[in-house]
Order: C-alpha cells, then sequence, then structure tokens
C-alpha cells in the first residue's frame, strides 16, 4: 500500500498538469503545467526506487545493492532537464511577446498559414 | 532501518505524508484553476515544497534538496520574472474552447493511471527479501549516488552538461537584442 499511494499522488500531479498544459491560453501557464507533470514524474521514479527490488537482483542476490538507485539518477536528470527547458521555454516565450505583444498561444498561428 | 518498522509506521509519518499529499494536490489544483497567473506561480512554489517534503518521506534527502534548490529557487524565481516582464496579468490565464473535453481526457487518464498502479502485482520489499546492504544503501545515498551518476551513467552525465551549455548559449541568442 505504501508504493501505491505515492505512485497514485504522482498520477495525480500528472494528470492535473495534463489538463492544465493542453487548456490554458497563457504561455507561462503551460509551462509551469509542465512543471507539475514533472514533479509527478519524479515521485513516482522515486518512490519506485525506494519499495521495489530490480529483477536482476532476484536472479543474483549478491548483484549490488546501488542498482536500486536508479530512479534518484533518473531524477536527478529529470530535473536538469526540466531546468533548462524552462529556462529555454521562457527564452522563446519573451522573444515571442517582444516581436508581437501577446503571449498567448493560441495567437501564434504563423505555421497554420 | 527496516520497512515497515521503526520510525516508517510511526503515526507521525502518516500524518506527514497526508498532510504533504493533501497540499500538494490541493496547490496544483490553485496553479490550474486560479485566473491570477502571479498567485498561481505563488501556490506552484508550495507544490514544489509539498513534493520536496514527499523525498523525504522516501528517504531521498539529497534530491529533497536539489529539488527545494532548484525548483524553489531557480526556476519559480524565472517563472515570476517572466510573468512580471510580460505585462498581460490583468487578462488571467483562460481557458480555450476545448476545456471540457479536455478535462474528461485528462479524468479517464488520471483513472487508467490509478487502476493500473492498484492492479499491478508490485515486486515490493518485505521483511523476509530484504538484505542487510538495502538497508545500509537507504541510510546515506549520497556516496551510491555518485558512484552511480560517475560511472554507470558518466555517458548522460556528459551529455547533460553539454545541454546545460547549449541552452544558455540559445536562450542568450534568443533574448538577445538586435
Amino acid at each position: 500500500m505504501t508504493l501505491e499511494r505515492f505512485l497514485i499522488i504522482g498520477a495525480i500531479l500528472f494528470s492535473i498538469g495534463l489538463y492544465g498544459a493542453l487548456t490554458k491560453k497563457h504561455a507561462i501557464s503551460v509551462l509551469m503545467c509542465l512543471e507539475l507533470m514533472f514533479n509527478g514524474v519524479n515521485l513516482s521514479a522515486v518512490a519506485i526506487s525506494r519499495y521495489t527490488i530490480p529483477y536482476s537482483m532476484i536472479a543474483d542476490p549478491n548483484h549490488a545493492a546501488i542498482s536500486m538507485l536508479t530512479g534518484h539518477v533518473f531524477t536527478v536528470f529529470i530535473i536538469t532537464v526540466a531546468a533548462a527547458e524552462v529556462a529555454l521555454g521562457l527564452a522563446i516565450v519573451i522573444a515571442i511577446y517582444r516581436s508581437r505583444d501577446s503571449i498567448l498561444v493560441t495567437d501564434a498561428t504563423e505555421m497554420k498559414k | 532501518m527496516t520497512l515497515g518498522e521503526g520510525i516508517e509506521a510511526a503515526p507521525i509519518t502518516e500524518i506527514t505524508f497526508w498532510i504533504l499529499s493533501f497540499s500538494t494536490v490541493i496547490s496544483a489544483i490553485a496553479v490550474v484553476q486560479l485566473r491570477d497567473l502571479f498567485r498561481s506561480a505563488l501556490f506552484l512554489i508550495v507544490t514544489f515544497i509539498g513534493v520536496a517534503g514527499l523525498f523525504i518521506l522516501l528517504r531521498a534527502e539529497f534530491l529533497a534538496a536539489v529539488q527545494v534548490l532548484i525548483y524553489v529557487g531557480a526556476i519559480s524565481v524565472l517563472i515570476i520574472f517572466a510573468i512580471l516582464m510580460t505585462k498581460d496579468l490583468e487578462e488571467g490565464s483562460a481557458f480555450h474552447t476545448m476545456r471540457v473535453p479536455l478535462a474528461i481526457i485528462s479524468i479517464i487518464f488520471m483513472g487508467l493511471a490509478i487502476y493500473s498502479i492498484s492492479s499491478t502485482n508490485w515486486n515490493t520489499l518485505t521483511a523476509g527479501n530484504i538484505q542487510p546492504s538495502m538497508n545500509n544503501l537507504f541510510a546515506n545515498t549520497v556516496p551510491s549516488l555518485a558512484k552511480l551518476l560517475l560511472r554507470d551513467f558518466v555517458l548522460a552525465f556528459e551529455a547533460v552538461s553539454v545541454l546545460l551549455l547549449a541552452v544558455v548559449i540559445g536562450a542568450l541568442a534568443l533574448v538577445r537584442e538586435r
């Protein structure tokens, strides 16, 4: 039960972020909801790495216990990539805002024409 | 510390878990639902702190510190700066016309995810199959994390450093005045 409730919190965070990222008009809101989705995924990765055993360790009990921390390493990489993504995303948002004086994602429609 | 014994089964841990998860989920809903963009950015910070607390409950203290430093310290400040630089505050963060069907899709996704989580037979640690090395591993995760990061995942580590360099150059090139 202890693993499942952390995973359920992660799934709820991911779904709230998904709903916001799909429905918001404001570009910065979309980026904020993407951060919510990243946090849900991070929570699930850390919870799985805390509570489950890798199959390689069941087959060979002497296999290094250090491989249980793979979820932590994934979380470190996800946090790094999220920081890079939000820095570049906000730079793009500000460049768009400068060139057309609007920040709504529904106004940036040149690709359709 | 064995699972299900000691501090992890104490009532205070249960209470902490429920407080943290409720505040995390409610402030996540506030991030999506509030019209005032600045307030929803502040609720985003509450969500980040709640997730950091859940990391501590999962014995990932290093990741909780990284979460507070990077998300609460850097990313939220960057988002608030961007909100203040683009003065669209009076319009707020509106939804577009596809709101209701997308809400239904998100709720269906959440239901499917929760169903598959609860119906999976997770191969969890119990008192029977736990090894002493696993107990020692979560007592202090930082040395093992450093070994994994710089030995097994060293290629990804280097790739991430190149990515960060590219992002810094790209962000500077994008916002430069011409």
